[in-house]
């Protein structure tokens, strides 16, 4: 499903984030990106989520080449991923059902199915009954949880997170984490950045280590 | 309900919302547009009306011909009959008698009239040409000069010359107003969008991340920018009928003055739909171009 070939990531200011990195994630796969700070783990993550373009190299998400995708078909290519950020860029001027509908209008789901399909979406997170209340009256571990619950209302076969339990207490990160293992088990394909080591001894995933921008292991 | 219909009406939605959700603003942006659009469709209006008004004013397009001393009846049958072949619009003859008639009815002229020994007034025919156009009536005046027994042909068609002159400058100015005021719509609904999409720019910025291509993200400010437009355009010919009303009795006076009725005439139905719709569309362009050259800067 994902294919990195010899990519790397070169700013403008000569700082490479990425080196000649390669790998594959299959479907319904889960892997874990893992590094220090400034390891190249959110770089990664924004060149999967087509945000960034690599320097060289490719990436091909279901047969799909990133890098030369035109600018027009960019959004109908994340219609297809679920995002996760670790700051959540949640609308704080919305209320936590609007913020979930919000995937499903820029997809032009008529409004009772999108209605329904975002309610169902809260309730897999446990955020049903705080629809009405505003992100900013939530908690950490409630606002990423709303987060992914906007990430994944199109039912995506992709689900990036990056830093998800950031900043969370072990809790919230722990909940966080099953959210989005039960997501894989259902078969969604999950790519998470995380340098918290307690993910990795919990489920065993497959890891992709960065250091210094090259991929130095991969395996569970 | 298509995707495509629910997406427009949704983004209409949004762009009424957000037109009621500031009244102050609205209402502040709506004097700007009504005013910008109004001071150039007034001046159309008005040369509009000037140019009714030139055209109803007695004798400013007529051709006198006068016949010459010795002409009888004869000759003024030929005249009738070559007038009747031309068929230059509406003409009537006018004897000699009838015009020393008029002449001692004429305030001042009577004993003027009264001291005269004989008729020295020739036959006439008055011309109402149906083309009014200056070069016409010039070539009317030429034609008749050449056919027999006509002593004199009058047309005063240096005044209709220097109307024509004065409303095709009229025409340039106010069409050089419309193009400078429409520029200052656009901004004005350039800058007010700018400024909507500076409070929104997190919502702009998470609607790109999760899908949304340019033309959803631009669609409510569009829209936004079309209806600020065309209400503009509505509040401008409120501002025109206020301004008619508030002349229309002095104007009134006026032109009874030259015997004209009535004065001042309401915008036409397809002018004030094309200001309005002029509103509309440079709304609609601000927005676009404001919306689109934000999107640019962002990527």
């Amino acid at each position: 499903m994902i294919s990195a070939i010899a990519v790397t990531k070169r700013y403008p200011q000569g700082i490479e984030a990425l080196k000649d990195v390669g790998f594959e994630i299959g479907d319904g796969e889960m892997a874990f990106i893992t590094g220090h700070s400034g390891a190249g783990k959110s770089t990664l993550f924004r060149l999967l989520a087509a945000i960034e373009k690599p320097t060289s190299g490719s990436i091909m998400i279901d047969g799909q080449n990133l890098a030369a995708l035109r600018r027009g078909a960019i959004p109908y290519l994340r219609r297809r991923f679920g995002l996760v950020f670790q700051d959540q860029k949640l609308l704080f001027d919305r209320s936590v059902l609007d913020n979930v509908l919000l995937p499903l209008s820029i997809v032009g789901l008529p409004p009772r199915e999108a209605q329904r399909r975002a309610r169902a979406a809260l309730d897999k997170v446990g955020l049903l009954e705080r629809e009405r209340a505003r992100p900013i009256a939530l908690s950490g571990g409630e606002q990423q949880r709303l987060a992914i619950a906007r990430a994944v209302v199109n039912r995506p076969s992709l689900l990036l997170a990056d830093e998800p339990a950031a900043n969370l207490d072990s809790e919230s990160a722990s909940r966080i984490l099953d959210i989005l293992r039960a997501f894989n088990q259902a078969g969604v394909t999950l790519v998470v950045a995380t340098h918290d080591p307690q993910w990795m001894a919990r489920f065993s995933p497959r890891v992709l280590r960065l250091e210094r921008g090259r991929l130095v292991g991969d395996g569970a | 309900m298509s995707v495509f219909f629910s997406q427009h009406f949704a983004a209409l939605k949004s762009a009424m919302r957000r037109l009621a959700f500031s009244p102050l603003n609205t209402l502040l942006s709506l004097t700007v547009i009504g005013a910008a659009l109004a001071l150039p469709a007034a001046g159309w209006i008005l040369l509009d009306n000037l140019q009714a008004f030139a055209g109803r004013v007695s004798g400013a397009q007529q051709i006198s011909l006068f016949m010459a001393a010795d002409a009888g009846k004869k000759e003024a049958e030929e005249i009738e009959s070559r007038l009747r072949k031309a068929d230059p619009g509406q003409w009537r003859f006018v004897a000699r008698e009838e015009a020393l008639k008029r002449l001692r009815e004429m305030e001042g002229m009577a004993d003027i009239a009264a001291g005269l020994t004989r008729n020295p007034l020739p036959d006439a025919f008055v011309v109402e040409p149906g083309d009014n156009r200056p070069e016409t009536l010039e070539k009317l005046a030429e034609t008749f000069k050449e056919w027999p027994a006509v002593a004199h042909v009058q047309l005063d068609s240096a005044w209709s010359r220097r109307l024509t002159a004065f409303l095709r400058v009229g025409r340039l100015a106010v069409g050089l107003l419309a193009a400078l005021f429409a520029g200052a719509l656009a901004a004005v609904t350039f800058n007010t969008i700018r400024l909507q999409i500076l409070a929104q720019a997190a919502e702009i910025e998470v609607s790109r991340l999760i899908g949304a291509t340019d033309a959803f993200i631009r669609r409510p400010f569009q829209y936004f920018g079309a209806l600020q437009g065309a209400l503009g355009g509505l509040f401008a010919l409120l501002l025109i009928a206020g301004a008619g009303w508030a002349l229309a009795a002095p104007v009134r006076e006026l032109l009874a003055l030259y015997g004209v009725t009535p004065g001042l005439g309401d915008p036409p139905l397809p002018q004030a739909g094309a200001v309005v719709g002029l509103g509309a569309a440079l709304g609609w362009l601000g927005a676009r171009i404001s919306v689109s050259i934000h999107l640019r800067r962002i990527d």
